[in-house]
Parts: C-alpha cells; sequence; structure tokens
C-alpha cells in the first residue's frame, strides 16, 4: 500500500506533465499549426547547440532556488507566495553590495550571495512573523510584500543607487559569478550559479532530512497541535520556515544580479521567478530532488519557447498556456488520484 | 493652489483609478464569501480587459455607440466562465485555492496574450476607437465645485457604486447571500441544512469572475485603451487587498478601494501640492499594500476572514 501510495505520487506530475503537452498540442492543431514542428522549435531552442544550452541552464539555476524556496515553507505547512518579492529584494542587495566596493573575491562574492541572503529572510520575516504572532494569514501578506518590494526596489535603483537612471552600474568583477570559461564554450551567459543551486537544493534536503530542526519543521507541517504537546515551539518554527525560505529566495535573486545579468535594473512587473517556483515546488512534489527536476522542465519550456515563433510561427506564449496547466493538474492531483485507483480496481 | 484646485484635482483621479478596483473587490466578495480564496483576481481582470477590447475593436463599426457596453458584457460573461476553471479545481478537485488562482493568472495571460498574437501578430493591440468617456451628469454638474467634482465621471464609476450597495444588499438581505455566507462560514452546518455546497461555491466564484470581468474591461476602456501583457499589473491584487481592507464586506471593500484610488491620485498629482512634492512617490505606491498588511495584524481594527475559507468541503468529513 505504501509502495503504492509512493508510486503515484510521482506518477501524478509525470501524467500532469503529460497532459500538458498534449493539451499544448490540441491547441496548435485547432490552431492550424502543427505540433510535431512545434515541439520539435521548442526543443531545439533549448538544446539545439550549446548556446541553447547553456541559456536553457541561465533559466533553470534561478528556478532551482525558488522552487526550494516554496517547497521548504510547503514542507512546514507554509505558503510562501512572497517569494517573487524576496527575489527582488535579494537580487537588489547583491548588486548593491556587488557595485559599492571591491574586495579580494573570496570575500566580495560569498558577502554579496549572504547578503542577499538575508534581504529575502528579511522580507520572508514579515509575513512568518505576523503569523505567528497575530495568526495572520501568510498568503495575503506575501503578495502585499511582493508589492512593496516591486516599488521600493525600483525606487532604490532610480535615487539611491543611481542618480534617476533605469539599471544600476555592472557588479565589480570580484563580486560576479559569470565566467569567461562558461562564455568560451558555449557562448550564453551561463553562470556559476547553476553550482551554487544545485549544492543549495542538496542543502534543503540536509536540513529537512538529516537535522533535528528539520524534523521539527516537518512536524510543525504535518500537525501543529501534536508538535506543540511534544514541546515544540511551533511559532518559532513558523518564523525560522518563512526565514530560510526567504533566505533561498533572496540568493534566487543574487543568481540574477550576479550572474545572469550583472546589474539590476527598474521593472515594471515581476520576473515570475517567484510564481513558477511555485509551480516547480509543486511538480517535485516538495523535495529538493524533485524541485531541480521541475526547475529544469520548465526552464528547458521557458527557454525553448524564445525558438517557436521564429521556427515554427507558433506565438511564445503557448508554453505559458501549458505551464499553467500542468499547475492545473497537478494541484489536482486528487482527481487524478482518483482516476488511477479507479482504472487499477476494474483492471483487477 | 488653494484647497478646492487640489480637491478638484484629486478627487476625479480617485474615482478614476477606484472604479475598476471596487468591481473588481466585489467579485472577491462573492467568491471568498463562499469559503474560496481567489488569488486568480487578477488574471480574471486579464480576460475580461482582453475580451472587452478585442470586442471593441471587432465590433466598433456595427455596434456604434452602443459597443463599449457590448464589450463590457461580453467582457463578464467571458470572465465569468473562465473563473468556472477556478471552481472546477478548487471546489471539485480539491485543488489548493491559492495554486490554483496561481494557475488562472498564469492561464489567463497565457491565453489571452497567444490570441492578441493569432489575431493581431503583436504583442498587444491598437488602440480602441470607442472607449468610455466621462460624461456630465446633466442639472447636477452644473452645481459649482460638487458637480465637477462628482458629477462629471465615467457613467462606469456610477455603476460601479452602485454595484457595492446591490452587492451588499444581497449578502447580507437575501436567502441566497445568508446561504452564500453560510458556505463560507461553516458548510458542513449549510450541507445539514440542505444548502448546496458545492453549487453554491460555483455560483460564488463564477460571480467574482463576472465582476473581476467587469472590472478588467472598466479598467482597459477607461484608461488604458489598448490590451498588452501590462495593461493589468497588479490592480487584481490590489482590489484583492482592497476587499481585505474591507473586511470581506462589499461596502468596506468599496470604501477601501476608494482609498487605494486616493492613494494612486496622490502619486499622481503630488508634484503639483507643496506639502505632497516632498514626500517621495514610493510611498504613495506602497500605502495601499502596507496599510492592508497593519489592516490584517490588527492595527487598523481586525479583519477576519469566513471561517472556511480555503478548505474544500469534503461531504461527510467533519
Amino acid at each position: 500500500m505504501l509502495r503504492d501510495q509512493r508510486f503515484i505520487n510521482v506518477l501524478i506530475p509525470i501524467i500532469s506533465v503529460i497532459l500538458g503537452l498534449l493539451a499544448g498540442a490540441i491547441i496548435m492543431l485547432s490552431f492550424g499549426y502543427n505540433p510535431v514542428e512545434g515541439y520539435g522549435a521548442l526543443y531545439e531552442g533549448a538544446f539545439g547547440n550549446s548556446y541553447f544550452m547553456g541559456e536553457t541552464f541561465v533559466k533553470v539555476t534561478p528556478l532551482i532556488l525558488s522552487g526550494i524556496a516554496v517547497a521548504f515553507a510547503f514542507r512546514t505547512g507554509l505558503f510562501n507566495i512572497g517569494v517573487e518579492g524576496q527575489v527582488f529584494v535579494g537580487w537588489l542587495a547583491s548588486v548593491w553590495v556587488g557595485i559599492s566596493f571591491e574586495s579580494p573575491m573570496i570575500i566580495h562574492l560569498p558577502l554579496a550571495i549572504l547578503s542577499a541572503g538575508v534581504a529575502g529572510a528579511l522580507w520572508g520575516f514579515v509575513p512568518g512573523f505576523l503569523k505567528a504572532k497575530f495568526g495572520v494569514h501568510e498568503v495575503i501578506v506575501s503578495i502585499m510584500m511582493n508589492y512593496i518590494a516591486l516599488y521600493t526596489c525600483n525606487a532604490i535603483i532610480r535615487n539611491v543607487l543611481t542618480d534617476r537612471l533605469d539599471s544600476t552600474d555592472r557588479v565589480a568583477d570580484t563580486a560576479s559569478l559569470s565566467s569567461q570559461m562558461f562564455y568560451n564554450w558555449t557562448g550564453s551567459r551561463l553562470h556559476w550559479g547553476a553550482i551554487i543551486a544545485l549544492a543549495l537544493a542538496f542543502v534543503m534536503w540536509f536540513i529537512l532530512e538529516k537535522t533535528t530542526k528539520g524534523y521539527e519543521l516537518r512536524s510543525v507541517g504535518f500537525n501543529q497541535n501534536a508538535s506543540n504537546y511534544a514541546g515544540m515551539n511551533v511559532n518559532r518554527n513558523i518564523v525560522y520556515s518563512f526565514l530560510i525560505s526567504g533566505s533561498f529566495a533572496g540568493i534566487a535573486g543574487a543568481m540574477q544580479g550576479l550572474g545572469t545579468y550583472g546589474n539590476m535594473f527598474v521593472q515594471s512587473s515581476f520576473t515570475n521567478i517567484g510564481f513558477d517556483g511555485i509551480a516547480v515546488a509543486l511538480l517535485g512534489g516538495n523535495t529538493a530532488l524533485g524541485s531541480v527536476f521541475g526547475a529544469f522542465l520548465f526552464g528547458t519550456l521557458k527557454n525553448g519557447a524564445g525558438s517557436m515563433p521564429l521556427v515554427a510561427n507558433i506565438p511564445k506564449e503557448l508554453v505559458d498556456i501549458i505551464v499553467a496547466l500542468i499547475i492545473f493538474f497537478v494541484a489536482s492531483g486528487y482527481i487524478i488520484r482518483w482516476a488511477l485507483t479507479r482504472f487499477k480496481r476494474e483492471g483487477k | 493652489m488653494n484647497i478646492i484646485d487640489i480637491l478638484l484635482a484629486i478627487i476625479p483621479v480617485t474615482i478614476f483609478y477606484a472604479a475598476p478596483l471596487i468591481l473588481t473587490a466585489l467579485g472577491g466578495v462573492f467568491s471568498e464569501r463562499a469559503g474560496v480564496v481567489n488569488i486568480g483576481l487578477e488574471g480574471l481582470m486579464v480576460m475580461g480587459a482582453f475580451t472587452a477590447i478585442v470586442t471593441n475593436l471587432m465590433m466598433a463599426d456595427t455596434l456604434g455607440s452602443f459597443t463599449p457596453y457590448a464589450s463590457l458584457l461580453l467582457a463578464a460573461i467571458i470572465s465569468g466562465l473562465f473563473a468556472i476553471i477556478h471552481a472546477v479545481a478548487s471546489v471539485s478537485f480539491r485543488a489548493d485555492q491559492v495554486v490554483s488562482g496561481v494557475a488562472i493568472n498564469f492561464l489567463a495571460l497565457g491565453v489571452s496574450l497567444f490570441l492578441v498574437q493569432e489575431l493581431y501578430g503583436a504583442g498587444q493591440t491598437g488602440q480602441v476607437s470607442r472607449p468610455i468617456y466621462s460624461n456630465d451628469i446633466p442639472i447636477l454638474s452644473d452645481i459649482p465645485i460638487i458637480g465637477e467634482m462628482f458629477f462629471t465621471h465615467h457613467v462606469t464609476s456610477y455603476v460601479a457604486v452602485i454595484l457595492a450597495f446591490v452587492v451588499w444588499f444581497i449578502i447580507f438581505k437575501t436567502p441566497f447571500g445568508l446561504r452564500l455566507r453560510s458556505v463560507g462560514e461553516h458548510p458542513m452546518a449549510a450541507d445539514t441544512n440542505g444548502i448546496n455546497v458545492y453549487r453554491t461555491r460555483y455560483i460564488g466564484v463564477i460571480l467574482s469572475g463576472v465582476f473581476a470581468g467587469l472590472g478588467g474591461g472598466v479598467f482597459a476602456l477607461t484608461i488604458t485603451g489598448n490590451f498588452s501583457g501590462a495593461t493589468i499589473s497588479g490592480q487584481g491584487f490590489m482590489a484583492l487587498a482592497a476587499m481585505i481592507f474591507g473586511k470581506w464586506h462589499p461596502l468596506g471593500a468599496m470604501g477601501a478601494a476608494f482609498f487605494f484610488g486616493f492613494a494612486q491620485s496622490l502619486s499622481d498629482v503630488a508634484a503639483g501640492i507643496p506639502l505632497l512634492e516632498s514626500i517621495p512617490s514610493v510611498f504613495l505606491l506602497i500605502a495601499p499594500y502596507v496599510l492592508t498588511i497593519l489592516a490584517l495584524a490588527g492595527f487598523i481594527g481586525r479583519a477576519e476572514a469566513p471561517k472556511a475559507i480555503g478548505t474544500p468541503y469534503i461531504k461527510g468529513s467533519r
């Protein structure tokens, strides 16, 4: 039975992805496009040559981090929809440290990444604290914090970091994650952040599965009352969870600031890294390894989409539809599970 | 600039910005009072804005001066239908309502921009030929000062205010409203009393789509005049904030929407006003969100959500 459940838990995301891609194919057919050509273009755009592959990894890197940020909070029974804002403040903090001074790389780079983590954690602290202290639902506070982050970061870029310009200076070389070696290989913006993201996914797994604190956090996620009865401080664990989740999200911002772009610019709307993180975590069953796979899938889809209009003349927005449908299918896991068990019973 | 001039500058802009927020927030009241969280208001507004603009562009020649109203009607219908997806996922399939709402936002943007690419081969539509213009109300607008402040607006702004009272009446004074609130507070008790919890929640969610679609349509036809990916950028979430700041009450939501509109108009007109000039505009931009957080934390009167919000109702479970 347990094995069965486990099997079904892995099966649901896979079925969801297949259903999502199938729906995408149906949409292409009904608008008179050739799905084989469409998905072929998507594949080429994601893996066709070393440049595209590099850029795919550039897309995957922050998604791994935003994915594990959402997943970590989910495991504690919390919904961190504020990853988006935490990415913004992390991005800003890393760039701020990156452009403000120069020092040896061994100090500067870790400091820039760390400050991104701290900024993200601070932004995550607000919903966590309000939830723990006043019982305020974290979702709404997080959403509000997203907008506060967006407008505040824009204002700081315009008025503090620059003199009414739309983008900051580039970060100093000593704080940059970008790599000449990767550039020579691929010609893409591929940077060292990919390794940091994978390492932090491991850290997330380690904290949750191998430490006492992680056990407490998961326990709070399962049953707050039981955890409380066992002597755990539920409220403190809620705040911890948001701090850790927020710092992962903040570092996702550092990937953009120190790696992909090397600066920060005024943005009119969200980057969607945080919202995509929800999809990633959901698809990955809120595990570290699952999130890495999820990030890989969505990063591939997003980067491959860029080639669809050029090669197959299909609007790239199709991929957004597919992603949204995959989220629906995974979220509606109950009905897939129901169909699977029914199917099995009839098969016997 | 004297005080009258300042008011004359601020009040019309406030009402102008508030109208779409009021409509969308009313939609949120319907859904959340029925116990279904609706983060998807943003996406439903996107659908509304998209439908209104495309209808307007396509039908302007045949429908003439009736075009904007037909556009709004269709926007409400299409968004209402679109909201069914959220209802199916979160009511029938027991999906996490917040996740489903996030998916609605993605889907709305994906579908609308995909169709805009299909129809116009570009990332945005052209400008509509028949937007909604502001109108002077005869006689009332001739009253000095007050007339200019309150009776020279878009007809949709008056409709939004009237609808707020209508929704208040529906939710608090009719049997349907009582049922809607009961499935949001205690679905099992409601079920025991013979109320169809699923159907009532479906109606709540669909109505939220209708109102949010109207809000999106009004926003597009009064403020932007075209549709692109950036047309609706956060208005849905601001409406959500207004609904919470207004404590899940239609009239409270309207008050909050006016207040948010006021904050936005201040950041627009601040440049000409002596005292406000010195305040960085970012403080006015983030004011609605900060205030919502403070309201939730209980610093500005406690905001209490419907009890059963966010939990799918499973028949037979306790």
